[in-house]
C-alpha cells in the first residue's frame, strides 16, 4: 500500500502538473480538494484519466470521484480493489 | 472632435527578450527554446501563481507579459473591474495545444484525450487567466489575424473608450506556435497615468516593431 | 449615435434546414435536429449529435458550380452567406463599404487529422486563411475580421457588427458563424463528462449535459434607412474572472453583460418581451444562467434554449438562435424548448414549454463559454422608418 501510494503521488504531480510541489509535500490522509492541495473541478477529471490510463480502471460516473479522491490513500485503495 | 487616448505602458517578450516600458529586462539566447525561455522569465521575475504550470504555453506566454505590465502599470487600483476590458489578437489561435489534443485522440490503442489540455484549445482562455488572476470583469474578445493589425486595434480601442463601454483597455497581441512566440501586451487609458504616449496607429506600429 | 443597426437578411444552415425559413418550420413543430448515431467517425461510443447530412451539403454546395475545392466548413460560410445576400438586392459584397466578420471556435480543425491533412495547404489550419477564402469567394477586398471567443463568440460578432456600423467606415457588414462537427470536439467534451446519452435536456430537473451539433448562420446588418426591420439596440460582453472552465456560481459575469446591454439600448427589463438563452444543459450553465435572470429581474419573461435541436453549435450558436429569435419577433411565435418536461434550477424562470404566439418587441439573446466568458445582444422591432 505504502508503496502504491508513494508512487501515486508522483503520478498525481505529473498528470496535475503540480510542478511546485514534492512528493513529501502531499500528506498520504490530507485533502486533496478543496483546503488541501487547492485542486478543482478539471484536476477531478484528470485524476480520472489516471486512474484509467495507469492502471485501466474505467470510472463511469464522474459524481464518484469525490469519494475516490478524497485523499492519496483513498485513491490507492480505490485502485488496489479495482485493479484487474 | 474625440479625445485623445495614451498607451500608458507595454510589455514585450520575442526573441528571447522582455521588454517593459523600453527597457530590456530579462534576456537568454533568442535560440532558447520558447517554453523554457517563457518559464525562465516567469522565474525571474518570481511570479508565484502555482497555476501557471497548468496552463498551456499561450497562456503562460500571455500571463507573463500581462502580470509585467501590470506591475508597471496597476490599471486594477484605478479602475472598477467591468471597466476594464481586455481586448487581445494573434495569429495561430489555440493549434500549439490543438495539436497535443489531437495527438491523444489519433490512436484508439492510446486514447486519452486529457480535459486539462482540451480546456485550452480556445484562444481566449489567455483572457480569462489574466482576468481571473487581476478579477478584471470588463468586455472581452479575442480576434485572429494573420499579423498585429495597429490599424484595427487602434479604432477599435478607441471606439471602446470614446463610447464609455470601457475606461481602459488591455490589448495586443500573444502567439504562440512552433516554438515561435511573440506577445505585445499594452494598457490604453483616457487620462495619462503613464508613459503618455499618443494612441495612434502611427505609435502602435512602432512600439510593437 | 446617428445609425440604427437594421438586419436585413439572414440564413441558418443547420440539420434541420438550409434557409431560415425552413429552420423555423421545423422549429415551429418542434423536430429536433439531434439524432443518436450507433456508430459514428466522432466517437467511438454511441453519440447523439446534431450532423448535417452531407450528401445534401454536397448536392447544394454542387449547385454553385465551383470548380476549387473547399474544406467543409468553408462551404457552409459560402451557401448560408450566398443564401442570405441573394434576399435583397441593395447587399453589394464587392462594395469596399462591405465587411464580412467570421465567427469560428475551432475553424478548419478537422484538418489536422491524418487523412484530411493532404487534401489542402497546410495554411488553411488557420483561421485568417478561412477568412482570406471566404473573401476571395466573393470578391470582397477588405480583410475579414475573425472572432474566436468560445462559446461567445457568435454573439460576440452581432456586437461588433453593429459597433463597427457605428463609424462611417462600412455601410454594410455581413456576419456569419460556423462549426462543424469534429472527433476533435465530441472527444474533449466526452473528456468533461459533459456530453449527454441523449438529447440534451436545457434547464430540465434531468438534465445531464449537452448534445454538440454543426450549423451555419448568417446575419447581414447595414446603417442605411430602412421602412421596417429589426434593430440591434446593444450589446456586452463581460467576463467571470472566477474559473476557466465552470461558470460563475452567482452568475455575476452574466448579469454584468446583461446590465449593460440594456443600458445602451435605454431598455427597462419590463419591457424584454422573449429571451432566448444559453441553455447548454449542464448542471451548472443552466443554473448560473437562471441565477443571472432573476438577479437582472427577467425572471418572469418567456425563455427558451434552442440546444435541444440544434445541439450546441459552439461558435454558430450565438449567431443561429439570434436568428430563430429575429424570427420569433417576425411571426409573433415563441418556439418551445424540446425535451423540457420539468424545471431543474433552483429558481422560478420561465421556461418556455411549447410553440406559442406571442408580440415581442424586445428580444434579448445572451451566452456564456469557456474562458469564463458572458455576452447578452438585444433586438428590437423597429416600426419608424429610418
Amino acid at each position: 500500500m505504502d508503496e502504491l501510494i508513494d508512487k501515486l503521488k508522483g503520478e498525481i504531480i505529473e498528470q496535475l502538473n503540480l510542478e511546485d510541489l514534492k512528493k513529501e509535500d502531499i500528506d498520504n490522509d490530507g485533502p486533496l480538494f478543496g483546503e488541501g492541495l487547492g485542486l478543482d473541478s478539471i484536476d477531478a477529471l484528470e485524476l480520472i484519466v489516471l486512474l484509467e490510463k495507469n492502471y485501466g480502471i474505467k470510472v463511469a460516473n464522474p459524481a464518484d470521484g469525490k469519494k475516490i479522491f478524497q485523499s492519496v490513500r483513498t485513491m490507492a485503495q480505490y485502485i488496489q480493489d479495482n485493479k484487474k | 472632435m474625440a479625445a485623445p487616448n495614451y498607451i500608458t505602458a507595454y510589455a514585450k517578450i520575442r526573441s528571447g527578450k522582455v521588454i517593459l516600458n523600453g527597457e530590456t529586462g530579462y534576456s537568454a539566447n533568442a535560440d532558447e527554446p520558447a517554453a523554457d525561455f517563457v518559464k525562465a522569465a516567469y522565474k525571474h521575475y518570481e511570479l508565484n501563481y502555482p497555476k501557471f504550470y497548468k496552463m498551456d504555453q499561450l497562456c503562460r506566454l500571455a500571463f507573463v507579459c500581462s502580470e509585467l505590465l501590470l506591475r508597471a502599470n496597476k490599471v486594477t487600483a484605478n479602475y472598477a473591474t467591468e471597466d476594464i476590458a481586455i481586448i487581445v489578437a494573434n495569429n495561430a489561435a489555440s493549434l500549439e495545444i490543438d495539436t497535443e489534443h489531437q495527438s491523444t485522440i489519433a490512436d484508439a490503442d492510446n486514447y486519452f484525450p486529457s480535459p486539462a489540455v482540451f480546456v485550452y484549445t480556445l484562444p481566449n482562455i489567455l483572457i480569462g487567466e489574466i482576468a481571473i488572476r487581476n478579477s478584471i470583469k470588463g468586455e472581452n474578445t479575442f480576434f485572429i489575424f494573420d499579423t498585429f493589425d495597429p490599424r484595427f486595434m487602434n479604432s477599435y480601442i478607441h471606439s471602446m473608450l470614446n463610447t464609455g463601454r470601457a475606461k481602459c483597455c488591455i490589448a495586443g497581441w500573444v502567439d504562440f506556435y512552433e516554438n515561435k512566440y511573440d506577445a505585445f501586451l499594452y494598457t490604453v487609458e483616457q487620462t495619462n497615468n503613464g508613459l503618455g504616449i499618443a494612441h495612434t496607429e502611427e505609435q502602435l506600429n512602432n512600439l510593437y516593431k | 449615435m446617428n445609425h440604427k443597426t437594421h438586419i436585413i437578411a439572414d440564413n441558418i444552415i443547420s440539420p434541420l434546414g438550409f434557409t431560415s425559413a425552413e429552420n423555423f418550420e421545423q422549429l415551429k413543430q418542434m423536430k429536433t435536429g439531434v439524432q443518436r448515431f450507433e456508430t459514428s467517425a466522432l466517437s467511438s461510443e454511441p453519440v447523439c449529435t446534431a450532423a448535417i447530412d452531407s450528401a445534401r451539403l454536397n448536392r447544394e454546395f454542387g449547385k454553385l458550380n465551383v470548380t476549387k475545392p473547399y474544406t467543409r466548413l468553408e462551404q457552409l460560410f459560402i451557401l448560408s452567406i450566398s443564401d442570405a445576400v441573394k434576399q435583397n438586392p441593395a447587399i453589394d459584397l464587392t462594395s469596399p463599404k462591405t465587411l464580412i466578420i467570421l465567427s469560428s471556435t475551432k475553424g478548419n480543425i478537422d484538418l489536422l487529422q491524418k487523412a484530411e491533412a493532404d487534401k489542402f495547404d497546410k495554411k488553411r489550419l488557420f483561421l485568417w486563411e478561412t477568412g482570406n477564402v471566404i473573401a476571395d469567394y466573393f470578391k470582397n477586398s477588405n480583410k475579414p475580421l475573425i472572432i474566436s471567443n468560445a462559446c461567445i463568440s457568435g454573439v460576440l460578432a452581432i456586437i461588433m457588427g453593429k459597433r463597427l456600423l457605428e463609424g462611417s467606415e462600412y455601410d454594410t457588414i455581413v456576419v456569419s458563424g460556423a462549426d462543424i462537427l469534429t472527433h476533435f470536439v465530441v472527444s474533449g467534451f466526452q473528456s468533461f463528462k459533459a456530453v449527454s446519452n441523449e438529447v440534451c435536456k436545457p434547464y430540465d430537473a434531468s438534465r445531464d449535459g449537452i448534445s454538440l451539433g454543426e450549423a451555419c448562420g448568417t446575419m447581414v446588418l447595414t446603417n442605411k434607412q430602412q421602412q421596417q426591420s429589426i434593430i440591434v439596440t446593444g450589446g456586452a460582453s463581460s467576463n467571470d474572472a472566477n474559473h476557466i472552465s465552470g461558470p460563475s456560481r452567482s452568475g455575476d459575469g452574466l448579469i454584468l453583460s446583461i446590465e449593460k446591454t440594456l443600458k445602451e439600448a435605454n431598455v427597462h427589463p419590463s419591457e424584454i418581451d422573449f429571451i432566448s438563452g444559453h441553455g447548454t444543459a449542464t448542471l451548472y450553465n443552466d443554473e448560473m444562467e437562471a441565477q443571472a435572470i432573476t438577479t437582472t429581474k427577467l425572471q418572469d419573461v418567456p425563455m427558451n434554449s434552442l440546444k435541444s435541436y440544434f445541439g450546441h453549435t459552439l461558435g454558430a450558436a450565438g449567431i443561429i438562435e439570434a436568428i430563430v429569435g429575429i424570427h420569433s419577433m417576425k411571426n409573433n411565435t415563441l418556439i418551445g424548448t424540446y425535451n423540457f418536461k420539468e424545471l431543474g434550477v433552483t429558481l422560478p424562470i420561465n421556461i418556455i414549454k411549447n410553440t406559442q404566439t406571442a408580440t415581442i418587441n424586445n428580444c434579448l439573446k445572451t451566452a456564456a463559454g469557456f474562458g469564463g466568458c458572458n455576452a447578452a445582444v438585444l433586438f428590437q422591432k423597429n416600426t419608424e422608418s429610418n
